[in-house]
């Protein structure tokens, strides 16, 4: 009796953790506290988990369970302390990917239990294995390929089928009516067509990823991120799990949260970006802009940034490609140095997951309070005097604003053009992700300096540093 | 229908328990800022390993005889550990650097 109360006070401590951890989330100076109570929370659940009292045969196979929990810990820290920020993405997807099958073959114990006698389970109940199957298995194979695509393993246009869509509907209304047939037929229809039910949803995982691509990333990640914790939560019903339960519904609604703000982000909704919204098609139709571009020599933008009164960096995915955030960093200080106000202007979708560009100007030791988001960059821009664009492209498009014919009208931007002048740091003329002519390029403010960017950022830095 | 109404009846905890939790999610996780949403995702990584949780009970009640079952709870005990250590580990890592400095 005692040890019951004493376990379920650690669960319930456990949850705590988790929502006051989450809690602290809100703000950078408490967030590694709170990251540290979640943890904690964890800790709590897992030696409960280990010592409670169960019912039926209870033979514990510690030997077993230590030996797994040391493999997971140890490939599990170390794989934390090496990744490198720029493939958080990777990473992140990859742990939805395992939390997804984790739940998949919980559910699959129990589907075997079920057909051999060992489990008497209800309809309700194997509905759930069944939602734990769908659920984790989506999340599973699904990650595994973002994963893949995020390495630019496998090209976006090779594995986009024609009519690629419908094929998707025809999956998923099979897996329902597979799903109904197997609840109806109860234990007359054998395993097999529950392992039939997994492996479909494990193909429709690959499948609804496979179309979509590019900049819509940080939208399947957040998706896949929500799945993973719905699968936890699905399986936490199955084995009666409060715990559980509360732990998959917080980053169920975590990650919905973040869909939904990617998709705002880019005018778009959920369904135009699982369908396949802006594919190669829409680019070639985009009205040519057509005007002169001008370019400015690295001597003038540095002179220009250098007696400057305020200087905002608008960075975009290819800073990060081109691991420049350190040397942007050093110009910061340097103009910084000089009584230039320099502050950064971050998109919701710069970088390939929601929040990404943030953590990579963090590493570089940008200050948070210097990263503003979109409202606050917005603002800032109109009383700037140079807007510098390193790397990113449509988030700065004021087709977005303007122009109701363009794909990403209506869209929020960054409308750089408010500023006093405007510095663009480009490889070549090429458009962006969506594949949409940039107006802004042709703009009276505008001036271009061409080149890869962490090259041109470091000329830029030695002129400054020579004036 | 019946049968409906009758889970409905017997398990109105877990519903309510649903429910509570689900707004609590929204309302805490909205109040997260942009700056902050690589590390709440990490961090939601290793929250959702609470599926560990299952493989460990999983595995406590298998007979020592059933390997299927063993080594099906084992990878599940891997695959949830990897992603508990690995998800704190490298949130801890990120928020390290979210520091405030002078300018």
């Amino acid at each position: 009796m005692l040890l019951t109360f004493i376990i379920e006070i650690f669960f319930l401590l456990g949850s705590i953790g988790f929502i006051w951890g989450l809690r602290l989330m809100s703000s950078p100076d408490t967030a590694r506290k709170g990251n540290m109570y979640a943890g904690i929370g964890m800790i709590l659940a897992v030696i409960a988990a280990l010592i409670m009292p169960l019912e039926g045969t209870v033979s514990n196979n510690y030997a077993w369970i230590f030996a797994a929990l040391l493999v997971g810990s140890i490939i599990g820290y170390y794989s934390a302390i090496k990744v490198a920020m720029t493939s958080m993405p990777q990473m992140v997807s990859i742990f939805n990917g395992l939390g997804g099958a984790c739940a998949v073959v919980l559910g699959l114990a129990d589907v075997l239990h079920y057909y051999d006698g060992t489990k008497v389970v209800d309809t309700l109940g194997f509905f759930t294995v069944l939602l734990t199957l769908f659920i984790g298995g989506v999340a599973f194979t699904g990650s595994i390929f973002a994963y893949a695509k995020l390495e630019d393993l496998i090209d976006d246009k090779k594995v986009t089928l024609p009519k690629h869509s419908v094929i998707n509907m025809i999956m998923l209304a099979g897996l329902l009516g597979l799903g109904a047939y197997i609840l109806m037929q109860g234990e007359a229809i054998g395993m097999e067509a529950a392992i039939i039910f997994l492996v479909i949803s494990l193909i429709y995982g690959v499948s609804f990823v496979a179309p979509i691509g590019g900049a819509d990333m940080p939208v399947v990640i957040s998706l896949l991120n929500s799945f993973s914790g719905l699968s936890g939560a699905a399986a936490g019903i199955l084995f009666d799990s409060q715990f559980m339960v509360v732990g998959g519904i917080l980053v169920g609604a975590s990650g919905t949260i973040l869909t939904v703000m990617m998709c705002n982000a880019m005018n778009r909704s959920i369904w135009n970006v699982l369908i396949g919204g802006f594919g190669g098609t829409s680019a070639i139709g985009a009205t040519a802009t057509g005007g002169t571009v001008k370019e400015i020599s690295l001597n003038d933008a540095s002179i220009q940034l250098y007696y400057s009164q305020s200087v905002i960096i608008v960075p975009g995915y290819g800073l990060a490609v081109a691991q420049a955030q350190k040397i942007c960093k050093e110009i910061d200080d340097q103009l910084s140095a000089n009584g230039v106000e320099v502050k950064y202007a971050i998109h919701p979708v710069a970088g390939r997951m929601p929040g990404h560009m943030n953590v990579l100007l963090a590493e570089a030791d940008v200050p948070y309070p210097k990263l503003l988001d979109l409202d606050e960059a917005n603002s800032a821009l109109s009383s700037a005097d140079v807007a510098i664009i390193v790397g990113a492209n449509d988030v700065v498009n004021p087709a977005a604003e303007n122009d109701p014919g363009s794909p990403i009208y209506g869209m929020p931007v960054l409308k750089v053009w408010n500023a006093k002048s405007v510095i663009v740091l480009k490889r070549s003329m090429r458009s962006g992700y969506a594949g949409i002519e940039n107006p802004l390029f042709f703009h009276d403010r505008t001036k271009m300096l061409f080149g890869d960017a962490k090259d041109v950022l470091s000329k830029l830095n030695s002129e400054i540093k020579s004036l | 229908m019946e049968n409906f109404y009758g889970f409905f009846l017997d398990n109105l905890l877990i519903i309510y328990l649903l429910a509570f939790t689900v707004l609590l999610g929204f309302e805490i996780i909205a109040k997260v800022p942009t700056v902050l949403h690589t590390p709440l995702m990490s961090g939601s990584n290793a929250i959702s390993g609470v599926v560990v949780i299952g493989a460990i009970l999983l595995v406590r009640l298998t007979e020592p005889t059933d390997y299927l079952t063993l080594s099906l709870g084992f990878t599940g005990i891997v695959l949830g550990m990897i992603n508990v250590a690995g998800g704190f580990v490298v949130t801890d890592r990120m928020l390290e650097m979210f520091k405030k400095k002078k300018k």
